[in-house]
């Protein structure tokens, strides 16, 4: 069986030529696009899932005559108001998750950079529990359509900073070792987390209520106007990394052999970095921090498409969206009526997922 | 290795499907009200509106028949949907409840949604029975209630007024992790260890706010009070104390800790006069008390 990723150490080019993908890409894509489909299907699947079932029991039928518009207010409420925002937000957070992981993953030339382990996913927190908190009197200056706005742009802005501290570290090193990478992680997490406890010890009553549902995470808080913020902001990012799947691939040689081949280096990294940061700074806006997504859905795509950007970029993205959905879908049927954050779900799959690609790893290396 | 991954997926959707399939049915009938907030959910038994209650949150735990209805999970993360699959049409709740969103989801489905008064003080528990009586259109059972309410609570006040000592009380909401959470100004602790002639040894504080062993010390309580599930995992009240490094306060070295139903305690409902009256007693032992 071939290793499950790319290598973690990964400081030499040299390492990385023999899971290149131009080779075995190019022999398996008329297999790798049925895989896609078949994803894309999955996602579809869990999509409707997510729209026909729940906690309420509602026939196909009824599911169907509220979706055009022709059932009963209940049933139209139920599907229209809180099923189909939530389908399309877990959707567009678990795409976003995904291909912000396989990029930062890409760039960095290291299968641990998922945005929640790196501290990504913690800078975004960060920036949207600063709004929640101080944000108050800045949101009474804007003007009221751009207030909705706020949260989710402090958490891009919190989730960019982060990312660029990461980066910065990447490129004195040229590569990044594992151990490096998540030991920045860990010091970004241990920061965000003692400013995000700050917050809370200066926020008041009523903020606090805010923070309580939104820290536990879960997409129950999506209305069309969440959802829809965040799913345009996820959507442009998810463009911009999907049109950087060429590049990507050109950087697993190295980033020296990457220029000599004409790339312009820094410039695709900051576009990676702009564009991860924007898809899961929106994404925790909204949610809360979910982990584990950036983690595992690129890796499961490795497995079934290989290493070439070009198709991997699209089935993370795919299997992202269908992790959350599925995740999403299994908190809201397991315990009706109340509901346990998704984040668990997530963590529940994600947490022996890691332990896993650790012990395959620690296996290899013996 | 492939087919197995996508066999995988699509058996764990098969699996939420036949999860669905074993869903309950349900009988709609009407009057069938969701109350969130144990505070509430106290006052619509009292008011003999229990029967029409369906279900309630993780905070109604009095009475007994309120904490064995079925719970929508807690206060402050109730799902929409979970809410609406228990076909209310009336849904009570505390200005806690939340998030807003999701009121707003449940009161799209038609469901009538209606907030109670807002406040953390004896003065607000007649509010809260008006609110409840006209909610459950027990507008009579109401004002007797309420009347009998304030009665009790006149006549606990009137015992405590001979009182002329305050003693200093620290409390203490939680003992997590050896960082004890105190409850400043402008808290339900605050507000009832005034009711009890005591002085909130936290004063210097708003809101709940947690402290070392050592600004505990500072703080020089004489009486360290606990709501019960604080000391969930502690052998004894003493054990607990002295494990969160307390035991230098003048409260833990004289062993004056008191604990009481956090509920009771904190929740400002109809048994708030009784919580008064206990936590005087404990606060002033020494003291005649007559006509409690």
């Amino acid at each position: 069986m071939p290793a499950p990723s790319t290598p973690m150490r990964l400081s030499k080019g040299s390492e990385m030529d023999a899971s290149l993908p131009a080779v075995p890409a190019r022999r398996g894509w008329p297999r790798a696009s049925w895989i896609l489909l078949a994803f894309a299907a999955a996602t579809l699947l869990l999509a409707l899932a997510g729209l026909a079932l729940g906690p309420v029991r509602l026939g196909p039928g009824e599911v169907l005559s509220a979706l055009a518009g022709q059932g009963d207010p209940r049933a139209e409420a139920i599907v229209g108001g809180i099923r189909a925002p939530r389908v399309a937000l877990a959707a567009a957070v678990g795409a976003g998750l995904a291909l912000s992981g396989t990029a930062l993953q890409g760039v960095l030339r290291n299968p641990l950079a998922d945005p929640g382990l790196i501290g990504v996913t913690a800078g975004g927190a960060l920036g949207a529990v600063g709004a929640i908190v101080l944000g108050g009197t800045l949101a009474a200056t804007l003007p009221a359509p751009l207030r909705p706005w706020l949260l989710p742009i402090a958490a891009f802005l919190g989730a960019g900073a982060a990312t660029a501290f990461v980066f910065s570290l990447a490129r004195r090193g040229g590569g990044i070792h594992a151990a490096t990478l998540i030991l920045a992680g860990v010091a970004v997490n241990a920061i965000a987390g003692a400013v995000i406890g700050l917050m809370i010890y200066a926020s008041t009553d009523t903020q606090l209520r805010d923070l309580t549902f939104w820290t536990m995470g879960g997409l129950g808080g999506a209305n069309w106007q969440v959802a829809g913020i965040a799913t345009a902001c996820i959507a442009v990012a998810l463009v911009g990394l999907i049109r950087l799947a060429r590049a990507l691939d050109l950087l697993q040689l190295g980033e020296r052999a990457a220029w000599t081949s004409g790339l312009e280096v820094e410039r695709v990294k900051r576009a990676a970095g702009l564009w991860s940061a924007l898809a899961v700074g929106a994404g925790t806006a909204v949610a809360g921090p979910i982990g584990f997504i950036g983690l595992v859905a690129p890796h499961l795509a490795r497995l079934c498409v290989g290493h070439g950007h070009r198709l991997l970029a699209p089935a993370a993205a795919l299997l992202g969206a269908a992790l959350l959905l599925a995740a999403d879908l299994a908190v809201r049927l397991v315990v009706p009526p109340a509901e346990p954050p998704v984040g668990l779900a997530t963590a529940l799959i994600g947490g022996p997922f890691f332990l896993w690609l650790l012990l395959a790893r620690i296996r290899r290396d013996a | 290795m492939l087919t197995r991954r996508q066999t995988l997926l699509l058996a764990a959707a098969c699996g939420a499907v036949a999860g669905l399939a074993a869903a309950r049915a349900h009988a709609a009938a009407p009057g069938r009200v969701l109350v969130l907030g144990g505070d509430l959910a106290e006052i619509a038994f009292a008011l003999g509106a229990g029967s029409t209650v369906i279900a309630t949150d993780d905070t109604a735990l009095w009475p007994p028949e309120a904490a064995a209805l079925p719970k929508v999970g807690y206060l402050r993360r109730i799902s929409a949907e979970g809410v609406l699959s228990l076909l209310p049409d009336l849904v009570l709740a505390n200005p806690g409840a939340g998030p807003r969103t999701a009121l707003d989801q449940i009161a799209a489905a038609g469901v009538r949604v209606e907030t109670g008064p807002e406040g953390e003080s004896a003065d607000i528990v007649p509010a809260k029975i008006a609110f409840m009586g006209r909610a459950l259109d027990r507008a009579a059972a109401a004002e007797t209630c309420a009347a009998r309410f304030e009665a009790e609570m006149a006549r606990t006040e009137a015992a405590l007024a001979p009182l002329d000592s305050r003693p200093r009380v620290l409390f203490l909401i939680s003992l997590a992790g050896g960082t004890p959470i105190a409850a400043g100004t402008g808290t339900a602790a605050d507000a009832m260890i005034g009711l009890a002639h005591g002085t909130n040894a936290a004063a210097a504080f708003a809101g709940y706010k947690p402290v070392s062993a050592e600004a505990a010390i500072g703080l020089a309580p004489d009486v360290l009070l606990l709501p019960d599930h604080a000391l969930e995992g502690y052998e004894s009240p003493e054990t607990a104390v002295r494990a969160a490094g307390l035991g230098a306060t003048p409260a833990g070295r004289e062993g004056r800790v008191v604990v009481m139903d956090g509920l009771r305690l904190l929740g400002f409902g109809l048994r708030t006069p009784q919580a008064v009256a206990e936590l005087a007693r404990a606060l002033h032992p020494d003291a005649a008390l007559e006509g409690l």
